[in-house]
């Protein structure tokens, strides 16, 4: 034990030595949370508009005023022929044209109707469907308004929602973002904690002292396993007094599952250190190979649900996935840990078998 | 020319080194095969639980809309509340209709009916997108079998809407991602290689003896930075040729212009990459504050959340990222067949970056102290 | 006839903070001239050595090498000297010929000459057969003498060596300072750091430092005979014990 001690000091020596990177694992969550935090969104907003209508028309001026008035859109141009539709698009500048037909006012009120168009730039195919929906949605409203038909009719839908009943972006993202900053601090940190040891030829001495493989895995944990509580706890303040996501479910089951998520992607890490010959292919593998599937594929922004077969089986190894949904229940829905079981029960199982590969790695050297 | 015998030690280096060229292929394999697929915030198959009260031949017509809905996924059917009321916690439906006994009755005599209806927000695309499908679908509902209570409205106005999806008729979203995934390829790679490159030889002690040779600056860096601007195209160039293959995509636009952007693109990369690696002091320190930057770059460029949709603040920190630029000028190029008229902001926007970012690449370099 | 002076330092200081490396040391070095460094570990050696070869900026102080100021014309003074360095400083992952032609080629060598030149230098030193061979596989010893053959391959007037046979067998010593001689017979000055005191004997003139100064600096045989003693070993005990700092 007295050994274990040491090696755990040591560890401690080598971060606490490079104030750089310590400065940058620890600040890296606060500004990556705050930024993601409010910045993540799906929600359309500020959408650049054109109205093509051939003749002015009182009508089309006013439904133009109710779409700028919204906030999910501003009408920035006017055009009068539909060959500026394209170049208006082309450039970026706006990302819908609603196209009125002559004498739109006139032709609302008889029995042939009126006809308009969105053109929607489909460039960005997940958000063009929720330009044109909520465009129509607008315009509709304002039809019906003018048919004066204000009786309530029909099937009436009271709608609740649950869980999140301002909306807030943050609740959705916030938990993804923890499992990305999470998985990604912690891989990488490990991830040449080994290798720069077989580098420098230190690793050789380990080897051959007394200590156990066990503990030499274990000492290098340790002192980065302190650090990601560190980040855990700064990210949890922050998206509590910062982005207003309270936690809303028991904080002890969130931090268990989150230690537990902590462990697994730490033994990630070592197990790509014993692997590895060099800390180039290390750094390389764990931020590189690691980051994009984690980003896309955990559900932190893509709803797992949509994704077909193959690509929701992989998502079913990464670690962030199991994480990110426990938090959603733990933090977000206020679920008790029962709830849970599943995830914190496969991200033990993931960390378990981390460890014990990378022992098997380590113990292989030795002979 | 000192920069000839430079650059076939990096060449060689690199070709030798057992993990590099792999990477190189592999990664942007990775990326184009798999992740495209995965890209799609479009919601189909809410899991949905519908709790009907009433039992009625109504009802039970409402259940068999929501069932034949493409957007909606009949997870089950009860009548009493109880069953499912932890059916959402599990996360086995989001969202739950309630029909109140006494449905049918009321619509039929006063012409209006309640329906309430439960949706888990957390995912709030989710949340909206339900609301209006469900809205959706009983607008449709009562069109087709209107309430006998209900008067005949006077005068309708009639308005017909039409949606024409430019560039992307069929909403792919794969074509979307396609073009902005390449620009995280080519970010990746041209960031982070870069960014160890340097204090790699630090690291080694190689450095030392370069710097008491007469190497001047200008070559001791644009050594450094040439095999990067190939591997950059090159892996530009397989991504594209994946793109085609798999997804049938190929650039409406030109070609060059492609290559133009890519250039500046790649150049500020690396003069980033480089300028890290020249203060950094372990890779471990450069990886992390390139890991940084590339976190923001890909989070902010517009690719996975539109720029619009974030606070001003966030779009006036964004201004500063190259990559949403250069998915900008990808997406056009390559979907809306943009030409330089249509992306001269984007391109002078990277080439400013490209400059003062390489400039400053080369004075970093120090080789004395 | 007065020697022509190839390296001279006047008062050459060099601060990191409040700790002074290196305290105003003054001396010259002559053409041709084996010049032995010495110190304890920490004494300051390496900074020295390092300000001379224009990878370190002095605090104060002046020098010249080869001609050139050292605070102002580093990339001159660059193209006439050769330096090789304490760590390992070959690339690993390049072959024999690869890594001569890589510096060759950074001296402004011409492709015809590197590679006469190369099989001359490789014939010479008996390691044709480890051409292609990748450096990181040759050991230690040859490492250290192809990385010295290459610190000289472009002929140049100073060679820095920095404790160039650390970690070396004694026989690979010998051949080692065989090869120094070599060198300095065709002119060129060598600047050796060291701390075998076997090595010093073999030095023209040596230098030893403490705590950043310059203590005693003459042929070996004065010193031995100013302190009073058969070796380079008991004069470098007599100053080091003086040392206050430690490593």
């Amino acid at each position: 034990m007295r050994e274990f001690g040491a090696f755990v000091k040591k560890e401690f020596y080598h971060i606490l030595r490079d104030r750089r990177t310590m400065l940058i694992v620890l600040v890296m969550p606060v500004v990556l949370i705050i930024l993601f935090g409010f910045a993540l969104s799906t929600e359309v907003r500020n959408v650049n508009i054109a109205i093509l209508s051939p003749s002015p028309d009182p009508t089309v001026r006013q439904i133009a005023e109710r779409l700028d008035a919204s906030e999910y859109f501003t009408v920035t141009q006017w055009l009068s022929t539909p060959e500026e539709i394209n170049d208006a698009m082309k450039s970026g500048a706006v990302q819908l044209v609603i196209a009125f037909g002559p004498h739109f006012s006139g032709g609302m009120l008889s029995p042939e109707g009126s006809q308009m168009q969105m053109i929607v730039d489909a460039s960005d195919a997940n958000m063009a469907q929720s330009y044109t929906s909520y465009a129509s949605g607008i315009i509709s409203a304002f039809a019906g308004e003018l048919a004066a038909a204000g009786d309530e009719n029909g099937i009436l839908t009271q709608v609740q929602f649950l869980y999140n009943p301002q909306m807030k972006s943050a609740y959705n993202f916030v938990p993804g973002i923890m499992g990305l900053i999470m998985m990604l601090i912690c891989a990488m940190m490990t991830s040449i904690s080994i290798v720069r040891e077989k580098e420098m030829g230190t690793m050789e001495v380990l080897l051959v002292s007394p200590v156990r493989p066990i503990y030499i895995v274990v000492s290098k944990m340790v002192p980065y396993f302190v650090l990601s509580c560190i980040n855990l706890a700064t990210i949890l303040l922050l998206s509590v007094f910062v982005l207003g996501v309270p936690v809303a479910g028991s904080l002890a089951a969130l931090w268990l599952v989150s230690l537990i998520y902590i462990v697994a992607n730490l033994s990630l890490g070592l197990l790509i250190s014993t692997m590895a010959q060099q800390q180039v292919i290390a750094l390389m593998f764990s931020g590189l190979l690691l980051m994009m599937p984690t980003m896309l594929l955990s559900g932190m922004i893509f709803p797992i649900e949509s994704m077909p077969w193959p690509l929701r089986g992989i998502s079913c190894i990464l670690p962030a996935r199991w994480y990110i949904t426990a938090v959603r229940k733990l933090m977000i829905q206020g679920l008790p840990m029962m709830y849970a079981w599943k995830e914190i029960v496969i991200l033990a199982s993931m960390a378990v078998v981390l460890i014990g590969a990378s022992l098997k790695k380590l113990n292989n050297r030795l002979e | 020319m000192t920069l000839k015998y430079l650059l076939e030690k990096e060449f060689k280096q690199f070709f030798r080194h057992q993990f590099m060229p792999k990477l190189v292929v592999l990664f942007p394999l990775m990326i184009m095969v798999l992740m495209p697929w995965a890209t799609t915030l479009d919601i189909k198959d809410i899991n949905t639980i519908v709790v009907d009260h009433d039992a009625t031949g109504m009802s039970g017509d409402l259940v068999q809309a929501v069932n034949a809905s493409s957007y909606f996924r009949l997870r089950d059917v009860t009548d009493s509340y109880e069953q499912v009321a932890d059916a959402m916690e599990f996360g086995d439906a989001d969202l739950i209709v309630e029909i109140p006994s006494g449905f049918e009755q009321d619509y039929v005599r006063n012409g209006s009916a309640d329906l309430l209806v439960s949706i888990n927000t957390v995912n709030t695309t989710k949340g909206v997108l339900g609301r209006a499908y469900i809205q959706m679908l009983t607008a449709e509902f009562s069109a087709r079998e209107p309430s006998p209570a209900q008067a005949a409205p006077a005068l309708v106005p009639r308005l017909e809407m039409f949606v024409k999806n430019m560039y992307n008729p069929l909403l792919d979203y794969k074509h979307t991602m396609v073009p902005g995934l390449m620009v995280v390829v080519i970010m990746l790679l041209c960031g982070f290689m870069p960014a160890v490159n340097i204090v790699q030889e630090k690291e080694l002690g190689t450095i030392e003896q370069i710097n008491v040779t007469p190497v001047t600056k200008m070559s001791f860096i644009l050594a450094k930075l040439i095999p990067f601007w190939i591997i950059g195209i090159f892996a530009l160039i397989v991504s594209m040729l994946l793109a085609w293959l798999i997804y049938g995509l190929w650039p409406v636009g030109s070609l060059w212009n492609i290559l133009l952007f890519a250039g500046l693109f790649i150049l500020t990369m690396t003069g980033m990459g480089l300028i890290i690696s020249n203060s950094s002091s372990t890779m471990q320190q450069a990886t992390f504050v390139m890991l940084f930057f590339i976190m923001i770059f890909v989070m902010m460029c517009g690719l996975l959340t539109p720029v619009a949709s974030m606070p001003d603040w966030a779009q006036a920190i964004a201004a500063f990222n190259p990559t949403k630029y250069m998915v900008d000028a990808m997406r056009g190029i390559y979907l809306k067949g943009s030409d330089l008229a249509d992306l001269w902001r984007e391109a002078a926007a990277l080439a400013a970056m490209a400059v003062i970012l390489n400039v400053w690449a080369i004075l970093s370099y120090r080789k004395n102290r | 006839m007065e020697k022509e002076i190839v390296i001279h330092a006047d008062r050459l200081t060099k601060q990191f903070g409040n700790f002074t490396a290196v305290d105003r040391i003054s001396f010259d070095v002559a053409r041709g001239e084996v010049f032995g460094f010495l110190g304890a570990n920490g004494a300051g050696k390496t900074t020295a050595m390092r300000m001379l070869c224009g990878l370190s900026r002095p605090t104060s102080g002046t020098g010249t090498v080869a001609g050139y100021d050292i605070a102002r014309q580093h990339e001159k003074i660059k193209r006439n000297i050769g330096y090789m360095s304490q760590k390992f400083s070959l690339y690993e992952d390049l072959k024999v010929w690869e890594n001569i032609r890589l510096y060759a080629g950074i001296y402004g060598m011409k492709d015809a000459e590197i590679a006469r030149k190369t099989d001359e230098l490789l014939e010479r030193l008996d390691f044709t057969r480890e051409r292609n061979t990748m450096v990181k596989a040759l050991p230690l010893g040859w490492k250290q003498k192809l990385a010295f053959s290459v610190s000289i391959f472009h002929d140049p007037a100073i060679v820095f060596l920095d404790e160039p046979t650390g970690g070396v067998d004694p026989y690979t010593r010998r051949q080692f300072w065989e090869m120094i001689y070599e060198a300095a017979d065709r002119g060129i000055t060598v600047f050796v750091t060291t701390h075998y005191m076997d090595e010093a004997e073999y030095c023209d003139r040596v230098s030893i430092m403490v705590d950043g100064r310059i203590d005693a600096l003459d042929t070996p045989r004065s010193l031995k005979a100013q302190f009073g003693v058969h070796s380079m070993e008991e004069v470098f005990q007599a100053l080091a014990r003086k040392a206050e700092r430690t490593e």
